[in-house]
């Protein structure tokens, strides 16, 4: 709890370094826009977009496959990083991730089971069993992580996580050795990728992303309260139920909603609140949620975009999927990060 | 128990006329004659004897069970060289191999897990999270889908995979000294890139390539050969001792680094040799069997909340390792009839109740780190 005078000189450092960050990710959505089989000078997207395409390729291309793409990119990657965010804030553990609370297994287990012992074969069919997937078993896991004597510990949020997660996965892998089909969807799916996704499947998906984001930057404020430790935060007139059946329902609609639609695109949701907490402490802010978690918003999806586009012009004229490159990308990005400064803690 | 056996300064004129004495969880005793002291937790005495019948139940079942069923008492014969010589043939050549797999595999994960989260202070950290299998599952699975595969087999492979990934980790934790803190969060981003360099083969090889890897990614005991269990029957009996030898230092390191430098431990010296033993044991035991998944995570916590100890005690994570391994192993061979499924298929659907039921019912808030 700072001053008002300290609280009056951070906010326009805030609002700063936000902008800085949205600036960076405009520039990757016009560049998503332009790179591809077929480049676009950026003067034609603009024009594209106002409605004065250059020719009718481009507008198709623009408006049928690159807008949704990009489109995409930035749904499922603001909603991984505030689901990341919004987990390690609301477990206070640096590790915590969307995979580690089961969503992602969860979603993977319900798409072989559904391409595997139902025959389902089209995304529309399994992008809802994969969001099914997803909230059941992170209800799984916030439920078994509460029950006992002494309810529910980070420690053992996480661990109740990390448990269900191999449980799931063994029964994957379990359906996927047996079943040559559910393997072969399951592989491209896992792989996680942006590419051939149409405008519908993000239409359908959108809503609970909305209402997951709002959930998520609703908690913000007690999440600053939550992370001076349960006694603490008590203490100040927080009801801890409440706001992690809140957090757990956030994270679930917001991963729930990307994993359904993009695959289980790990990292993301890790690195990026280590990413975000990292400038902050940079701009001289605190760790206050409250910038944090429209930080991690911001540049997730900078991230998955940037991925996105060096796998379009890599692998020409193939793709790879985004999911690993963000790996390739964030992984050496982290490294690094841990090695040049001691980490702001949880 | 060894591992509890602290030494106590000796005696100064007035010593405590009480020969053994009760604090908490911990007996300790002092004998006169000859001068021997110590503390021990019975408790985790007496789980660790539980935990070594129930492994030496699941190895005799293990080595009994197969397509022929031999009753145990055979087993017993053809193990001390006497009896029949055709179930002298099986027991060597074809179910001792496998259950000592299992065994070992089981005893390296639990072990090594158990000094990861310990001197890592994170429950979290196990070689399944910090870039050792997956890097050994890297280069395997570009071994099977590029076929390179004849050259080298899979066990080299898995070797250098491991080594490679668990040297990358330490290397690049390293600045002026190395935190646990550090080290699992390099650790992560190693296994993330591994992780993606292998759904990319998995991506991009033929359906029976990726069949192949996976049946090899989650954990798999069929058809080991003596060739396979040598070299990590060689490394445990080097790695082992200092392991447990090491769980007093590495206990003290959990004070943080200012008390434990305070109290004479070089703190450094003992977290390089604790990485190194448990990046060569998880190295050994993951191309011996695969990244056999979920064991060096869960074995220590479980074993942990068994003997409830504020920290995962290595010989009762190695032990309860060896029977997660070696039941789920049974389980994998029984549960189909006719089907084969690789036992790290099991060892999730095994471990993961046992480990929640555990957690459900910890009777202290945070016992788990």
């Amino acid at each position: 709890m700072g001053t008002s005078a300290v609280r009056v000189a951070k906010g326009p450092r805030a609002v700063l370094l936000l902008t800085f960050s949205g600036v960076a990710l405009i520039t990757l959505c016009a560049l998503s826009m332009a790179f591809g089989a077929l480049g676009v000078p950026l003067d034609q997207v603009w024009h594209t977009l106002l409605g004065n395409p250059p020719n009718a390729r481009v507008d198709t291309v623009i408006w049928s496959v690159r807008l949704p793409r990009t489109a995409l990119g930035l749904a499922t990657g603001a909603a991984l990083g505030l689901a990341g965010a919004l987990m390690q804030a609301l477990t206070r553990n640096p590790l915590a991730d969307p995979g580690i609370l089961g969503v992602s297994a969860g979603a993977a287990f319900a798409v072989v089971l559904s391409v595997g012992v139902l025959g389902m074969s089209s995304v529309y069919g399994y992008i809802w069993f994969a969001f099914g997937g997803a909230f059941a078993a992170s209800v799984l896991v916030y439920v078994l992580g509460g029950l006992g004597r002494s309810g529910s510990t980070p420690v053992k949020l996480a661990l109740a996580g990390v448990a269900v997660t191999s449980l799931l996965f063994s029964l994957t892998s379990a359906i996927a050795l047996t079943d040559p089909d559910a393997l072969n969807r399951y592989r491209f799916w896992s792989a996680g990728s942006l590419a051939d996704q149409d405008q519908e499947v993000l239409l359908r998906v959108l809503p609970f992303l909305a209402v997951g984001a709002i959930l998520a930057l609703a908690c913000a404020p007690a999440l600053n309260s939550l992370a001076l430790g349960d006694d603490v935060a008590k203490s100040l007139g927080l009801r801890l139920g409440p706001i992690r059946v809140q957090g757990v329902v956030a994270v679930t609609l917001l991963t729930g909603g990307a994993v359904a639609v993009i695959g289980p695109v790990v990292f993301v949701g890790l690195v990026v609140p280590h990413i975000a907490r990292v400038l902050a402490q940079l701009a001289g802010l605190g760790p206050d949620h409250r910038w944090l978690l429209p930080l991690s918003a911001v540049l997730a999806p900078c991230l998955l975009l940037t991925a996105d586009i060096a796998g379009r012009l890599i692998a020409r004229p193939t793709e790879i999927q985004a999911g690993i490159l963000v790996a390739f990308i964030g992984g050496p990005f982290f490294i690094a990060l841990v090695r040049r400064r001691r980490l702001a803690e949880l | 128990m060894t591992t509890e056996l602290a030494p106590v300064p000796p005696p100064k004129g007035d010593a405590d006329p009480t020969p053994t004495r009760r604090t908490g969880d911990r007996l300790a005793f002092r004998i006169p004659v000859p001068p021997v002291s110590g503390v021990v937790r019975p408790r985790l005495l007496a789980v660790c004897l539980l935990l070594s019948a129930a492994t030496f139940l699941a190895f005799s079942v293990e080595t009994s069970v197969g397509d022929i069923d031999l009753p145990v008492t055979d087993v017993m014969k053809a193990l001390v060289g006497v009896g029949d010589p055709g179930t002298q043939l099986i027991v060597h050549e074809l179910r001792l191999p496998r259950a000592l797999a299992g065994l070992l595999v089981g005893i390296a994960f639990g072990i090594s897990g158990a000094l990861l989260q310990t001197v890592t202070l994170n429950p979290l950290a196990s070689p399944d999270m910090m870039g050792i299998t997956q890097g050994a599952g890297a280069v395997v699975v570009a071994g099977i889908v590029l076929g390179r595969d004849s050259g080298l087999n899979t066990q080299a492979l898995g070797l250098l995979g491991a080594l490679t990934a668990g040297l990358l980790v330490y290397v690049l934790a390293w600045k002026r000294g190395t935190t646990g803190y550090r080290i699992v969060l390099v650790g992560i981003g190693i296994a993330w890139i591994c992780t993606s360099i292998t759904d990319y083969l998995l991506a991009r090889g033929q359906r029976f390539q990726a069949q192949a890897a996976l049946g090899w990614l989650v954990g798999n005991l069929n058809g080991r050969t003596w060739d396979q269990i040598s070299p990590l029957a060689i490394t445990m009996a080097v790695l082992v001792p200092p392991a447990v030898l090491l769980g007093r230092q590495i206990r003290i390191l959990q004070l943080g680094d200012d008390v434990a430098k305070g109290l004479g431990t070089r703190v450094h010296t003992v977290r390089v040799a604790v990485l190194l033993i448990s990046v060569g044991l998880v190295a050994f035991g993951t191309a011996t069997a695969g990244p056999v998944a979920f064991v060096a995570l869960a074995a220590p916590q479980v074993a942990q909340r068994l003997a409830g100890t504020p920290f995962p005690p290595p010989v009762a994570a190695g032990l309860t390792g060896a029977v997660m391994v070696l039941v789920s192993d049974l389980a994998a061979r029984k549960i189909i009839p006719d089907t084969e499924l690789p036992v790290g298929v099991v060892t999730g659907v095994l471990g993961a109740p046992v480990l929640l039921w555990l957690l459900i019912r910890a009777n202290r808030a945070g016992s788990g780190g």
